[in-house]
């Protein structure tokens, strides 16, 4: 018999990736809700801050995770990042296309490349702490 | 701590990407760009239709019959289930999430929807926080839970309390993703009505 992953205590990572994907999604939004118009920059700001923030929060809960398994971590984050990495290309190209410029190209840029981080880590995060060491 | 079983069945290596399904997913998806980069209102209004109807489908169909459905089967019923379905969702609900979304933008772009003096702009506003209800929930918690169960039916001796905790999760899910797509259809046709 051997013990059973469910109960493992762990940071909760998901939790705060949702919440700083919350963030990028209202900040694409607020944004979009403008177009073509440029939307506050500030408001953009503080939200394209707050879902940075959280994505290093986590950044660091997981640094400090012991007897973790890494190998699968990092597996499963290379193959998301690669979907995402094209994915989050052909939303830049969008912008690009449709005459985004500017501040407001700066804002989505980076949102977007939150975007792309957050999700593997939360995918490789979900798949490696059921992962025995 | 409760345990696994060192008798439990041993699992049957499957892929958790069915790479058969990769080309027709490049297709599709160069197919949506070369739509956009033509400005084509034909195969953006096939792409925004068809993906969508499917995707709506797939949503309430999941969530609503599906769901329940799995609920009530054994745990062994559901592993044999998921083994099969998880990895062609994979494949299927991004692909036509991305058709119907980049096909939509781009319509919305062409008929004024996005403009803010455009008396039907804020339903497109509201579109767009429930995809983004949607995302959330099918990034943060959805497709993580998909991949981690496709991981564990690999191993040589799957724990049937991760996969039951994981498919609880793809099934509440896919109920808030359906209440979703019920918003969305409301929406949609309230916008080219």
């Amino acid at each position: 018999m051997t013990e059973s992953l469910v109960d493992r205590n762990l940071p909760p990572v998901t939790e705060i990736g949702a919440a700083a994907m919350v963030a990028v999604a209202v900040g694409v939004i607020f944004n979009a809700a403008y177009l073509p118009k440029h939307a506050p920059t500030s408001v953009a700001v503080a939200l394209l801050v707050v879902a940075a923030a959280l994505e290093l929060t986590n950044a660091f809960l997981l640094s400090r995770i012991q007897d973790f398994a890494w190998a699968r971590f990092k597996q499963v984050a290379g193959w998301f990042l690669l979907a995402y990495a094209v994915i989050a290309g052909m939303i830049e190209y969008a912008f690009i296309y449709d005459d985004t410029r500017g501040t407001q190209l700066v804002i989505l840029s980076l949102m977007l490349a939150l975007f792309m981080l957050n999700v593997p880590v939360l995918a490789a995060f979900t798949v490696a702490r059921y992962e025995r060491v | 701590m409760s345990a696994v079983a060192a008798d439990a069945p041993v699992a049957q290596p499957f892929e958790i990407v069915p790479r058969k399904g990769l080309p027709i997913v490049a297709l599709v998806l160069v197919g949506v760009v070369v739509a956009i980069a033509r400005d084509a209102r034909w195969g953006l209004v096939f792409c925004h239709v068809v993906g969508g109807g499917l995707w709506t489908g797939i949503d309430l169909f999941v969530g609503f019959v599906i769901g329940p459905i799995l609920r009530s089967m054994s745990v062994p019923a559901r592993i044999e289930f998921s083994k099969r379905f998880m990895p062609k969702m994979l494949l299927v609900l991004p692909t036509i999430v991305t058709m119907t979304l980049a096909a939509g933008f781009q319509l919305a772009r062409q008929d004024g929807f996005l403009d803010t003096s455009n008396p039907r702009h804020a339903w497109v506003v509201v579109s767009f926080c429930v995809v983004g209800v949607m995302a959330v929930v099918a990034l943060a918690y959805l497709s993580p839970a998909n991949v981690a169960v496709l991981f564990e039916l690999r191993k040589p001796q799957p724990d049937p309390r991760v996969v039951q905790k994981l498919m609880q999760r793809f099934v509440y899910t896919t109920g808030i993703t359906g209440v979703m797509q019920v918003a969305t259809l409301v929406i949609m046709t309230r916008l080219v009505s």
